[in-house]
């Protein structure tokens, strides 16, 4: 019986985790679509070309698995798995419902959520470094120094929700979250988010990837499968980073109807902040590499720390 | 050095001829960790022995799972995985990161590394060896001994005055870099700063490729 409620926790998560970056695959080509006043894939699948990103998962299963001559071939072979799966991971504990609607209760899940998040990273550095190509090495040397600028932002934010919940758990966060929690970490918020995104290499933090400077930085050397799980594993990544934002920030599950509705209230949440990451993506430039770091560096570490110092403030007048 | 470490907790135990699946997953991982951290002491190949580092200390942090340490385990994760291992490419990827074999990248001290090694994990395997020689922690009872609760407790109620000595030698080092890295700065001419860089003799140690 255990073993079975385990598998079934486990299926519906591996479900999930397949279908949900390719929703957010799909809005992003729709909504990038309207908002540059074009209406995006019309044909695959018939209506409003649903079913594009099936096409684009067919066409990439047919291409011809390409490594360089000169390339490490193990790690250069390895290092989508690497990239993909710690997103994987993350889902795993991640609750979307009230009583139980999670994977697994971690006990550590915050330090859990953010230390295998980081680890994906090492995905791109492989990549960048076992392709034998200038702009890949360029891409991975930029990826591992913003990677290394905004872990520290985004654990901070991080850490300040759990002083205000006086638990690491991401149930426990969320059965201590109160309303006001939201006006009062906004800003721990905001930076949770943005090193999120910097973290994700999303725009306007794509340097790393940057096309018009390095190609396609790390992925430029890869084709067919292991590009397309590269690609996955970007978007499983927006995925991750929005429901963490909800879950630690906007108070994931509660909202009117929590008991029978909360999962919905979860997705809900993490889908407007999909959208804004792709809206994001559509209204700003690409910050130039010293703009990133110094970003990092003098703005978003001092917030952080303003916010736990106000946490702390605040957690210590309320007792 | 786990290998032999969880041999020896495991002959603590009341059931060694008759390890349950925890003790002998713990074993298995000991053996792929040492195998790990061997194979990036001996390998010939500069990232690749970094990558196989991520392996032996990740192999770490699952052992430490097992042991139901937890926090320890994440942490572990974050700090040496997520943060060392990357500083540590993005160092050798600035530099030198050939592909292949470097055979120029081998140092003499083959031999004294050697034994300090083997010294430190004797050292090590007695001291643990003999501290929990036959004690028997039940890891399944009442209270788990790693949660982050415990340990939260245990590190500010017990241990707090190492914990904020080392947080001053820690914040002591962070402001140590801070000055390395602004001498740096000064010596390449950026502004008139050059007289107070001209007394500093640690200039070399600033070009460690940290820009």
């Amino acid at each position: 019986m255990d073993v079975l409620d385990v598998a079934w926790r486990l299926l519906a998560v591996l479900l999930a985790f397949l279908v949900l970056p390719l929703v957010v695959g799909q809005a992003e080509h729709k909504v990038m679509a309207h908002m540059q006043g074009r209406v995006g894939p019309m044909y695959a699948g018939g209506f409003h070309g649903w079913a594009q990103l099936v096409a684009d998962g067919v066409k990439f299963a047919q291409k011809e698995d390409v490594v360089p001559a000169d390339a490490d071939r193990r790690v250069f072979q390895l290092a989508p798995a690497v990239a993909l799966i710690p997103y994987l991971l993350v889902l795993i504990a991640i609750p979307v419902g009230p009583n139980g609607m999670v994977g697994q209760v971690i006990d550590a899940g915050i330090f859990f959520v953010l230390a295998v998040m980081g680890v994906g990273v090492l995905g791109s550095l492989m990549g960048g470094w076992a392709s034998a190509n200038k702009f890949s090495l360029l891409g991975g040397l930029r990826t591992a120094a913003q990677l290394m600028a905004y872990e520290l932002p985004l654990l901070l934010a991080a850490a300040s929700v759990a002083m205000a919940a006086g638990t690491l758990s991401l149930p426990g966060i969320l059965e201590a979250f109160e309303w006001w929690w939201v006006p009062w970490q906004i800003i721990g918020a905001l930076v949770f988010f943005t090193a999120g995104l910097a973290e994700l290499q999303r725009p306007p933090f794509d340097a790393p990837i940057a096309d018009s400077e390095i190609i396609f930085g790390a992925y430029t050397e890869y084709t067919g499968l292991r590009f397309a799980l590269f690609l996955l594993a970007e978007y499983a990544g927006i995925v991750i980073l929005c429901a963490l934002t909800t879950v630690l920030f906007l108070g994931g599950w509660h909202g009117p109807f929590a008991a029978d509705l909360g999962w919905l209230w979860t997705l809900l949440k993490t889908s407007v902040l999909a959208f804004v990451v792709i809206w994001l993506r559509v209204s700003y430039p690409r910050l130039r590499e010293d703009q990133l770091q110094k970003l990092a560096w003098t703005v978003l570490v001092p917030l952080a720390l303003f916010q736990i110092a106000l946490t702390g403030v605040v957690k210590v007048v309320i007792q | 050095m786990s290998a032999t470490v969880s041999l020896a907790a495991a002959s603590g135990t009341p059931g060694f001829l008759s390890p349950t699946g925890v003790e002998i997953l713990f074993l298995l991982v000991g053996l792929l960790t040492l195998g790990a951290a061997i194979t990036a002491v001996t390998t010939r190949q500069l990232v690749h022995a970094a990558l196989w580092l991520v392996v032996a200390l990740g192999g770490i942090a699952v052992e430490y799972l097992l042991l139901s340490a937890e926090f320890i385990a994440w942490v572990q994760v974050l700090i040496y995985v997520g943060a060392v291992v990357v500083l540590l490419l993005f160092g050798l990827m600035l530099t030198r990161a050939p592909i292949g074999r470097s055979p120029d990248a081998d140092s003499g001290n083959r031999p004294v590394a050697l034994a300090v090694a083997v010294t430190a994990a004797a050292v090590l395997v007695t001291v643990v060896v003999d501290a929990f020689r036959t004690t028997w922690i039940d890891l399944e009872g009442g209270a788990p001994q790693g949660t982050t609760d415990v340990t939260g407790r245990i590190l500010f109620q017990h241990w707090v005055l190492p914990f904020e000595a080392l947080s001053v030698l820690l914040l002591a080092a962070l402001v140590g870099a801070i000055v390395l890295s602004r001498r740096g700065n000064g010596r390449n001419g950026t502004d008139g700063d050059a007289g107070a860089a001209g007394t500093g003799h640690g200039t070399g140690a600033a070009d460690g490729g940290e820009r």
